[in-house]
């Protein structure tokens, strides 16, 4: 039997699926979300368990060539120094994020404007704000106002998690060189919300929060929209999107089922939330009559513009003890080095979050990684003196749009349901490469005034593709653009991007609240103009 | 939970027996901390389980390190000195990095599991789940300095408006 077509499909139940398929609610029509990935079990979680160390390099790695599990798709990045970190099912990378949840500051919205480089976008922070005040409460994050790096907010709606030692080491040491600091926003219960306990200082964060104290849009957005009636369809990969040849519309998509079985879905309105490579890669495995290169890419920028954050790491040792493995990861940020400064080498600049500390074979693997930690018998000795005793910054370095950095199909490789995989190709710039020796620098400072013994240094940090940017950029120009000023694809009417490819540039935090809270904007553009969506 | 298939059909003894040695190599045992090292037969029994899903590229790692050992003086790692057995361990980890990074991985991840070590280390024993850890607030007084400070992000246009 043929199903009855829905009114909108959206593909991938991570962040930004989930809150448009939330948003989308009020109008009533029939919603259905298509997932490759499955729900994951909190009680699963490698922290309720004795092997949650290591079970950070299997199943619940962050990279998915190396946890290679069914809901996986491989990913070439033979050609990038940063590699790709992601989870696929609901909830989506959140499952595995940190939860750092800062947004992206009013100048980031300008910087072709303000800095002469890249493009402005066609949005500005004004325009964001109520919805990124909503996603803040939809997701439940603690902060405190009064940031003066961020134009006034309203109160977050719980308080700042704990400084801990490691969290207050560092704030004393960006105050003796009078740099700015302020706690961070997290996506993290610091009370009971929305029916979610509290944080209980797990530190483990990135594997899974089996205390659902963390704001991962499974346990967020999800349990509203599912109440609410919208369809999520688990374990059904997306081959590609169909099109009408005489209309040029979207009509619906081809996947395949949790037995590996093709199956078909129509729909009137199509919405691409798979991420900043799930999404291109859809896109270019969709090719048509009418779109030979790939859905919705007449510009030729579809999988263009590839942005990660380069990150830069920057560890002390103390002789005192620290939190270890306790507490979450993020705890205070410095945004003293975050915008554009004319008298250094290199335009725009990053934020420095902290980040707590490890457990003990987290600890000898870095110790290890560094030569800092010896094999034989000086082990236990190097080993004690940073077991407990290490605390970092991470330096979040503004990624700058660049065509040759992209996301294309891989002549060869497949997943397992024999769809092409996508293949990276990402260098990182003169401009990038300039930032990271700054951060390493100064933060290499910032930690010696914060009373560290010894620092050590890491840039870029390989397994940190985990912000996923600018493949399917969103403007007003259809030549320099795939989708406009409210996400509908210029060339596919019914066809819109709300995930993070759609980022004109990256600026220098995590992505997660301004992506969210772009796609409400974009769900409540589409509510607004029902009427004449497709005109 | 993790995978606990048995490597041990897929290597031979004399693998695994050179196993052990590297892993004591990684982390011996010691008087002065009162430790075992990694080859203790509890530890060494979970490096093996943990190993299985990498049977290949273990195996294959053994196999180097036999040739590394072989070159050096003509016998096999086993039965070679223990000095050359480090000085064929250091040849591993140089030319054999991957490899060499998978058997450290694997043997830490294992060896800080062990609830003598863990003991040992004060740590608990037990998951962080349910139970979770305590973690005190910090002197938020050090944020005084900071709240005045000027505003210090830049209005998104000439006009000053945000
Ligand atoms: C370890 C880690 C730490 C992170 N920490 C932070 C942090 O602290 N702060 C922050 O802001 N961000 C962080 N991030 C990034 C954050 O998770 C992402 O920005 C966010 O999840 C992106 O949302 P999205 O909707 O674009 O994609 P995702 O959340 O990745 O969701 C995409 C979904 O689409 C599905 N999908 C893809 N292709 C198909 C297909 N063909 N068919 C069906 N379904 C498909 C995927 O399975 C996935 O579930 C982190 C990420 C990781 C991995
Ligand atoms: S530290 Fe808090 S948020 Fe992180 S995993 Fe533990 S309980 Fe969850």
């Amino acid at each position: 039997m043929t199903e009855e077509p829905v009114d909108v499909l959206i593909i991938g139940a991570g962040a930004s699926g989930a809150a448009v398929a939330w948003s989308l609610l009020d109008t009533r029509m029939k919603i259905v979300c298509l997932e490759q990935g499955g729900a994951t079990n909190p009680a699963d979680y490698p922290s309720t368990g004795n092997e949650w160390e290591a079970r950070r390099s299997s199943d619940f790695s962050i990279s998915p060539n190396q946890r290679k599990l069914k809901t996986d798709y491989p990913i070439n990045e033979d050609d990038s120094p940063i590699k790709v970190a992601n989870f696929n099912g609901v909830g989506g990378s959140t499952v595995l994020y940190a939860g750092q949840f800062p947004r992206f500051h009013p100048s980031d919205f300008r910087i072709k404007s303000l800095d002469g480089v890249a493009d402005d976008w066609p949005v500005d922070y004004k325009t964001l704000e109520p919805f990124f005040e909503e996603n803040d409460r939809m997701t439940g994050v603690a902060g405190l106002a009064g940031d003066p790096a961020y134009p006034p907010r309203d109160a977050r709606p719980m308080p700042p998690v704990p400084l801990g030692k490691a969290g207050q080491a560092l704030a004393s040491g960006f105050n003796k060189l009078d740099w700015h600091w302020w706690p961070s926003d997290v996506a993290i219960n610091t009370e009971v919300y929305d029916g979610r306990d509290k944080c209980i200082n797990l530190g483990a964060c990135i594997s899974g929060c089996a205390q659902g104290a963390k704001g991962s849009a499974d346990v967020t957005y999800w349990p509203h929209a599912l109440r609410g009636g919208v369809e999520l369809r688990t374990h059904s990969r997306v081959r590609e999107i169909t099109v009408d040849d005489d209309t040029g519309m979207a009509t619906g998509v081809i996947y395949y089922d949790e037995d590996g079985v093709e199956q078909s879905l129509k729909a009137h309105i199509v919405v691409l939330a798979s991420n900043g490579i799930g999404t291109p890669r859809i896109l270019l495995n969709s090719k048509s009559k009418l779109f030979p290169d790939g859905l919705a890419n007449s510009s030729g920028l579809v999988g263009k513009n590839l942005m990660f954050h380069p990150y830069a790491a920057i560890q002390g040792i103390f002789d005192k003890p620290l939190d270890g493995y306790k507490g979450p990861h993020k705890a205070v940020q410095s945004q003293e080095f975050y915008e554009t400064d004319p008298s250094r080498d290199f335009v725009r600049g990053y934020t420095f979050e902290t980040s707590r500390g490890m457990g003990p074979a987290g600890t000898a693997m870095t110790g290890m990684g560094y030569g800092r930690i010896p094999w034989g018998h000086g082990h236990h000795k190097a080993f004690r003196e940073m077991f407990n005793r290490v605390t970092s910054i991470a330096a979040v370095c503004e990624d700058l749009p660049e065509e040759h950095n992209r996301v294309t199909l891989d002549d060869l490789l497949k997943d397992s349901d024999g769809i092409p995989a996508p293949r990276i190709s990402y260098t990182l710039s003169e401009n990038s490469r300039k930032m990271l020796d700054h951060a390493v620098a100064r933060g290499t400072e910032m930690m010696t005034a914060a009373g560290a013994r010894e620092v050590l240094t890491l840039a870029p940090i390989k397994y940190a593709g985990w912000h996923l940017m600018g493949t399917a950029r969103m403007g007003t120009d259809p030549a320099r653009s795939v989708v406009n000023e409210w996400g509908r694809s210029h060339d596919v009417k019914n066809l819109f991007i709300v995930d993070g490819s759609i980022f004109v540039t990256s600026a220098g935090v995590n992505p997660t609240s301004t992506l969210q809270a772009l796609a409400l904007y974009i769900a409540d553009q589409m509510k607004q103009r029902l009427a004449n969506l497709f005109d | 939970m993790m995978s606990k298939l048995n490597i041990t059909s897929q290597l031979s003894d004399s693998d695994i027996r050179d196993l052990k040695i590297l892993a004591a190599m990684i982390v011996p045992a010691s008087k002065d901390y009162d430790l075992p090292g990694a080859d203790d037969p509890l530890i060494f029994d979970d490096i093996l389980a943990a190993a299985a899903p990498h049977s290949a590229t273990i195996a294959s790692a053994v196999q180097a390190l036999n040739t590394i050992a072989r070159d050096l003086q003509a016998t096999g790692f086993a039965d070679l000195a223990v000095e050359q057995q480090e000085t064929s361990a250091d040849t591993f980890r140089k030319h054999h990095a991957a490899e060499a990074e998978l058997l450290e991985a694997l043997t830490v991840q294992c060896y800080y599991r062990d609830e003598r070590v863990k003991n040992n280390l004060d740590m608990d024993t037990r998951p962080p789940f349910p139970a979770g850890f305590e973690l005190e607030q910090g002197d938020w007084s050090l944020l005084d300095k900071v709240r005045e400070r000027p505003a210090l992000y830049r209005a998104d246009s000439e006009t000053g408006k945000n």
